[in-house]
């Protein structure tokens, strides 16, 4: 490896931008991050980059380092090829500086999921099997890069009528619940936009957790709608009914 | 130049959305009630998600002897006896029915074969005790926490970082700060602010901890005239990365160690059968983390100073179902795969068991109308924590907090008075650093005094180098009154450096002064100069104020415990566990 590298950064805010280069000494072992540190305590101290745990924990330093969406901390420079290093902010989200992005429409997003809704109080009684799915789930550190490569959302920006994967699998995991008593299925439908993902799975593919997102998640969650909404006998029954 | 200032008004502000401030702001919220939480990150991104092995809470689902009287015995001896005897108590009394409320909420923990909540094995922990889900237990208690809070009235106010308390006389009224989007101030009037911003383990160059845990919230307390206590009091988790340089101090969960995993010296020798026969691997954090210090002092360290961490007996499935974020830690970020081969760890900064004096049953502090709870508050873990007991400790004392600081503002006939010069006061302090020209940059200050810290006051401390600490760091802090930063104020990192470093001072001169006052060694405070612990030490906390421009120093008794609790200890034994019938048993 070489003794330094060098990043190109995005540097700029909502009215634009461009890349800066920055000539950084490497260590052996070295992430994105740490070079991004480098730049702020050396050549730029007001480069704006969001992180907190620097150990794959918190899904803050999202962002798309030569083109692909990571997280900083967990890259390392070695895995990167020897020429320069670009690191851009996470497209799907309006730019607040550098490399932070916008983030809070995911926020608005979390709380209009109809939350858990337990039949009875706790303690369950719970076997390891029946929550297995769910845990997986749990994982989520919350880093948005799912989102951030959802077609729907990057391509199309329609924030407006799909959740996107970070919210299927909440959605999933809450409706997985052994213990949850909420039907979410019509809420999966209209208001959470199941039927926009085409399931081409790259949000799968860029989750740090290693979550089954498609496979587990939203294809089980697109499977109960279509029982529920689309079922032949169901829907002759709505129409007698008339609802 | 002064700005039009957005100004809110609540009821309860609570600084911090860890574990701690969530649980806070849960229940202080009621129909009526103005709750805010203030937080210096993203929602969800607190120190809190970092926590793995587990939330200790005698449930007794896989020991049945287990109970709070156990738990609570654990805590006071592994706090070396200078613990708050009653916030301990109410701790291990309250903390089942904590965790049980986290279940009822959503959390999924990782389950018993009779589906209950699975438990496991910790550090200096009698019984098999620790809630968890894998080795991401805090990422389920900050995630449940987050979404229980955002289906309540609380309003959030993320990326905003508080740098003042305000206060009408001697009761709180309000906080001041800024968005670190915009830069732009703003001040939340306030009739209880609960503080519940965590420790200050970036004091230290290595350490485990996340960028926010400065210890914005102690100082900004101790600014308004708070008390802290047991400052001295750090903890070194035996087990952080060593290797490479940019991963040192990354936490290595005890849970390895919980799960069978040994400590090697370069001779390969499981030293710990020599520093703690009974307890091994699970002694207590202070003592395993000196005994690794010792063998790398004695020349039997690995290769980067470190020991030697082996759980590959246990098998790759097991390794991969308990420990997923271990192995994928070091197989993605060190090149090695924990399934396979022995690992190498050293002691990393890891809590700050000192903090803001607060009461046990309300978590008040001495600055009516101001509650403090989590990390930030002193008095559960005394001379050293427990493993599993600070994610316990979030959801009791959180709790308690909320409660209290709710029930105060109700109390309250009128919104406290806010002084308008201290406003923009306060405007100009924050703004200064902007216009110091060649002044001192904020990220070497924060280095040096890493330094300084990890050298005089770290893991040995003794009176010569206390004293070049102290000296050291009052030359930091002059110097750090020329601090600037340049840029824009829209999220700018170098200016909020400035705030960070100054916060982090007063905390380093604070454990230096408590450090000098405590001539003995206990739990995590080692004096190589006063080896022993000392009966008279164990009877006093040590105290520091502000008085004026300077840091005071008192002592203040330990609470004594009642007869019944005292006659817990007389045993020598853990209540639940029958007379010894023979020699320990081998883990291995």
């Amino acid at each position: 490896m070489k003794d330094t590298i060098t990043l190109s950064v995005f540097r700029g805010d909502h009215t634009g931008g461009e890349e800066r280069s920055y000539d950084v000494p490497v260590t052996e072992g070295m992430v994105v991050l740490d070079a991004v540190h480098y730049i702020q305590q050396h050549l730029a101290p007001d480069l704006a980059v969001r992180w907190n745990c620097k150990a794959a924990r918190c899904g803050s330093c999202s962002a798309e380092i030569n083109g692909r969406p990571r997280l900083m901390c967990k890259t390392r420079l070695d895995v990167l090829g020897e020429g320069v290093i670009h690191v851009r902010p996470m497209k799907s989200f309006p730019v607040i500086r550098d490399l932070v992005t916008d983030v809070s429409w995911n926020y608005r997003v979390a709380r209009q999921i109809p939350g858990f809704t337990p039949a009875h109080p706790a303690p369950f009684v719970m076997h390891q099997v029946d929550v297995e799915r769910s845990q997986e789930f749990r994982k989520c550190i919350e880093c948005f890069l799912c989102q951030n490569v959802c077609h729907v959302l990057r391509d199309h920006d329609l924030k407006s009528r799909y959740v996107g994967p970070r919210f299927m699998i909440k959605i999933a995991e809450l409706e997985m619940h052994p213990m949850d008593t909420v039907d979410r299925i019509d809420f999966t439908q209209k208001d959470a936009g199941v039927g926009y993902c085409n399931v081409t799975k790259c949000c799968q593919e860029v989750c740090p957790e290693h979550i089954h997102i498609t496979d587990n998640a939203i294809i089980p969650m697109k499977e109960r709608v279509a029982d529920e909404k689309y079922d032949p006998v169901r829907m002759l029954v709505r129409a007698i009914r008339g609802r | 130049m002064s700005e039009a200032i957005e100004t809110h008004e609540h009821d309860v502000v609570i600084i911090g959305a860890g574990g701690a401030g969530l649980r806070a702001a849960i229940s202080a919220a009621q129909p009526g009630v103005r709750v805010a939480v203030l937080c210096k990150s993203l929602l969800g991104k607190a120190h809190t998600v970092m926590a793995e092995g587990g939330a200790a809470a005698a449930l007794g689902n896989l020991d049945a002897a287990d109970s709070w009287r156990t738990h609570f015995y654990d805590t006071v001896r592994s706090a070396h006896f200078i613990n708050n005897y009653r916030t301990a108590e109410i701790f291990a009394k309250e903390a089942p029915d904590r965790i049980i409320e986290l279940e009822g909420w959503g959390a999924l923990f990782d389950r018993t074969p009779d589906g209950k909540i699975m438990q496991r094995p910790f550090g200096a922990h009698t019984f098999r005790r620790l809630a968890h889900v894998g080795d991401h237990t805090g990422l389920e208690l900050i995630r449940t926490l987050q979404y229980r809070a955002i289906q309540s009235e609380v309003e959030f106010f993320q990326e905003f970082t508080s740098t003042r308390l305000l206060l009408d006389g001697d009761r709180v009224a309000g906080v001041m700060g800024y968005y670190r989007e915009t830069g732009r101030f703003a001040l939340f009037r306030a009739r209880a602010v609960v503080l519940a911003t965590g420790g200050w383990g970036r004091l230290y160059q290595v350490t485990s901890n996340s960028w926010e845990s400065t210890g914005d919230g102690a100082a900004m307390a101790f600014m308004a005239g708070a008390e802290l206590g047991d400052m001295e009091m750090v903890q070194f988790h035996p087990t952080g990365m060593v290797w490479p340089p940019g991963v040192r101090g990354i936490l290595v969960t005890e849970g390895v160690r919980g799960e069978g995993g040994v400590l090697l010296n370069s001779e390969g020798e499981r030293f710990m059968l020599r520093y703690d026969p009974e307890r091994q691997e699970l002694s207590s954090r202070d003592v395993v983390a000196r005994a690794i210090y010792k063998e790398v002092q004695a020349g039997r360290g690995t290769p980067h100073g470190g020991a030697w961490l082996d759980i590959t007996h246990k098998g790759a499935a097991f390794i991969l179902r308990k420990l997923p974020n271990m192995y994928d830690q070091y197989l993605t970020l060190a090149n090695v795969d924990i399934t396979k081969t022995k690992f190498e760890v050293a002691p990393t900064c890891h809590y700050t068991m000192g903090g803001v004096r607060a009461d046990p049953e309300t978590c008040a502090t001495t600055v009516k109308g101001l509650y403090a709870c989590g990390e930030v508050a002193c008095g559960l873990h005394g001379a050293n924590r427990l493993g599993g007991n600070s994610l316990s400790d979030l959801l009791v004392f959180g709790r308690r907090a909320g409660e209290a600081a709710r029930e105060w503002a109700q109390g309250l006939e009128a919104q406290p008075g806010i002084d308008a010069a201290e406003v923009q006061a306060e405007q100009e302090r924050v703004l200064a650093p902007f216009s110091v020209e060649k002044g001192e940059n904020p990220y070497d200050l924060h280095a040096q005094l890493q330094a300084v810290m990890s050298t005089h006051a770290g893991i040995a401390r003794d009176r010569a180098g206390l004293e070049a600490g102290l000296a050291k760091v009052e030359e930091l802090k002059e110097r750090s009154r020329k601090v600037a930063c340049g840029g824009s104020r829209m999220f700018n990192p170098g200016w909020h450096m400035c705030f960070d470093v100054k916060s982090m001072l007063t905390l380093g001169e604070a454990i230096i002064r408590s450090a000098m006052a405590r001539t003995e060694s206990r739990g995590a405070h080692w004096r190589t100069d006063y080896p022993d612990e000392t009966e008279e030490m164990g009877s006093v906390n040590f105290v520091v104020w502000r008085d004026g421009d300077e840091m005071k120093l008192k002592t203040a008794p330990v609470p004594k415990m009642p007869p019944e609790l005292r006659a817990l200890f007389e045993t020598g034994r853990a209540p639940g566990v029958p007379a010894p019938t023979g020699s320990p048993s081998e883990r291995r």
